[in-house]
């Protein structure tokens, strides 16, 4: 069983008198342990997708299944529980609490899953750890460079062990020497069974992934595995 | 267990935004600071006042029948009553000896005259005459001397019992005991001190007064025969009806009424004292509730605003807090207590400064800031701040992740 399905997704927004259709009977499957590069131009629908892969928006229809569940119904509370249970964002502007330390920015999906304090604690600063800020837990955002609040960003995502970790443009606000870094990081994650779906519109990140999903006016244009010489 | 650790997540994000914006907080907060003060104070005062007259009442007791031609805090207009005929002293004498079911009691008059020892003198002094039951009747406490007696009362003697005011002013340096003071041309030794009595609802001072035996006053120191007033203690307030029936009785055949005349006499009682000044208590509290609740509604509208304000601010935050899984609840707490912790601090702070006030307060009237108005006033900041907060973190909780995460 895939980890994602996607079948005959349409999502359309009512502007003014129109009905824009921004995914057009999307289907789409895939597996545990892959890595997959969402790619379009802007207005492509591959935002829409973003969010709908994210859980953080629902199909007009269609049929989103995430983990055997079907979510394509869901109301906003389950959709919370499930974004904070399967998914880590990691977005292009970081989306970190500023007034927050690093730890506490990481801890804070797991306030959401009602971990106690302590344990809380301890897997903030293994996630911190595991990303190389061991020694940066108790900086705020404005002290980190880009290269390691995109770090904090990712412990983030990681800490409560979802089954995707979903970034969006993640390099898009780095210069290229952190965004190798940060893609470094990816790949790493990928090798050791991590589903990592990344949405950009950079040929040089998506190459990162093993696969690319390329996406134009709401529809696949093609889906094809990455070939290394 | 979940809604727990949301719990203390919302205080500690709502302590830290209120520090992240102090002036913001201190200017939010003072509106409840004033509301609470409002509230506090009013509360305070009204307490107060109530203390002060039921202290001034408790003396005289519930259980004394007031006869007299007036009825008190009557309904009927003045002049139906203005020309009933007044009670003599006679009359008086004769309710006072057929009537069966009293404990005590005492015929009055009083007058405003002036009062003089040697060279001393005092203007506007009140000459109680009254006879031997008036001490028990009217719960008064002897400091030295004694009462009149019976037969003093009934020889006219030129006695009298002075208030610790009198005694104050006219014997600062001896025992007025066996001295003589002078009223209108009478010199009456004083036989007896009565303890301080204190003001009666802050008005008039019970402890500037001579009492006399009313035979003396009514027959040498006032020309005319004067209206008396009879006072009658019961022996058992369960003999109240019983009592009113028969005293009831008893003056009609003294006034010689037929059957079916309508009474030309009252018999009042505390009670009727304590209903009116319950009634005044509850207007003046319902318009000190009125006057604090603008306040603190004004405070609200305060609270309200700044929390819509935060909101907007803080929109990022609420697409960051549900994109990692924030459910609707924990962002509704979360803005809830941030409201509720901003009215708090407004309630103690507002006790702080209501609590000195208080204290000054007290030297004019009895005031004192009790306990459950402190828990009070803290409960009705707090639910101010949660009334305040709704709407604005319903609205909150409501907003849409995808929006939430593209706000700048």
């Amino acid at each position: 069983m895939p980890l994602i399905r996607l079948q005959d997704i349409w999502r359309s927004y009512q502007m003014a008198a129109e009905t824009v259709h921004a995914l057009r009977g999307v289907s789409l499957s895939i597996e545990r342990g892959e890595y997959v590069a969402i790619m379009g131009p802007s207005g492509s629908g591959k935002s829409t997708m973003m969010n709908l892969l994210g859980c953080l928006d629902t199909p007009t229809s269609g049929t989103y299944e995430l983990n055997g569940t079907d979510v394509s119904g869901m109301d906003d509370n389950e959709l919370a529980e499930i974004r904070n249970r399967e998914i880590g964002f990691v977005f292009q502007t970081f989306n970190l609490l500023a007034r927050a330390t690093a730890l506490r920015n990481v801890e804070l999906p797991m306030v959401y899953a009602g971990v106690s304090p302590d344990e809380r604690r301890e897997k903030a600063m293994a996630a911190l750890t595991s990303v190389g800020l061991a020694d940066r837990v108790d900086h705020r955002p404005n002290e980190l460079s880009g290269g390691q609040k995109q770090r904090v960003a990712v412990a983030r995502a990681l800490v409560n062990t979802p089954s995707i970790l979903l970034a969006d443009e993640p390099t898009g606000n780095l210069d290229s020497k952190t965004g190798v870094e940060i893609l470094a990081l990816f790949d790493q994650l990928a090798s050791k069974g991590n589903t990592i779906i990344v949405v950009t519109h950079e040929e040089k990140v998506a190459l990162h992934a093993r696969r690319i999903v390329r996406i134009l006016d709401g529809n696949i244009a093609s889906d094809q595995p990455v070939v290394r010489p | 267990m979940n809604f727990l650790s949301e719990l203390r997540e919302g205080l500690f994000i709502a302590w830290d935004s209120l520090r992240a914006n102090k002036l913001r907080s201190a200017l939010t907060t003072l509106g409840i600071v004033i509301g609470i003060v409002t509230v506090t104070l009013m509360g305070t005062a009204l307490a107060g006042l109530n203390a002060a007259f039921i202290k001034s009442i408790s003396a005289i007791g519930t259980d004394v029948f007031f006869v007299a031609p007036w009825q008190w805090f009557s309904d009927e207009p003045w002049w139906k009553m203005r020309n009933r005929r007044p009670i003599l002293l006679a009359d008086a004498r004769a309710l006072v000896r057929q009537t069966t079911f009293a404990r005590a009691t005492s015929i009055d008059v009083n007058r405003r005259m002036t009062v003089r020892y040697r060279d001393l003198s005092a203007t506007g002094v009140n000459v109680n005459g009254t006879t031997e039951g008036g001490a028990e009747v009217g719960g008064l406490v002897l400091k030295e001397g004694r009462f009149l007696s019976a037969a003093e009362v009934d020889g006219g003697r030129p006695v009298c019992v002075i208030g610790s005011e009198l005694a104050a002013n006219f014997f600062p340096f001896e025992s007025p005991l066996g001295r003589k003071v002078r009223i209108e041309g009478s010199n009456l030794e004083v036989i007896g001190v009565l303890e301080k009595r204190g003001k009666f609802l802050g008005m008039e001072s019970l402890d500037n007064q001579v009492l006399i035996p009313v035979t003396k006053l009514v027959s040498d120191l006032i020309a005319a025969r004067p209206p008396v007033l009879v006072r009658i203690k019961l022996r058992d307030l369960k003999e109240m009806d019983e009592a009113r029936e028969e005293i009831r009785g008893i003056m009609r055949k003294l006034r010689c009424l037929a059957p079916g005349d309508p009474d030309d006499f009252a018999i009042n009682e505390q009670g009727a004292f304590l209903q009116t000044f319950e009634r005044m208590n509850t207007v003046l509290a319902s318009a000190g509730l009125f006057i604090t609740g603008l306040s603190l509604f004004v405070g609200g509208i305060g609270i309200m605003n700044i929390m819509f304000v935060t909101v907007a601010e803080r929109t990022r935050e609420i697409g960051i807090r549900k994109a990692i899984g924030a459910k609707r609840r924990a962002i509704l707490t979360q803005f809830l207590i941030e409201a509720a912790l901003i009215c708090l601090l407004g309630g103690l702070i507002g006790l702080a400064i209501a609590y000195p006030i208080t204290l000054v307060m007290d030297r004019f009237m009895p005031a004192v800031l009790s306990a459950s108005l402190v828990g009070i006033a803290l409960l009705v900041s707090v639910t101010t701040g949660v009334i305040a907060g709704f709407l604005p973190a319903w609205r909150a909780s409501k907003l849409n992740p995808v929006d939430a995460l593209r706000a700048e």
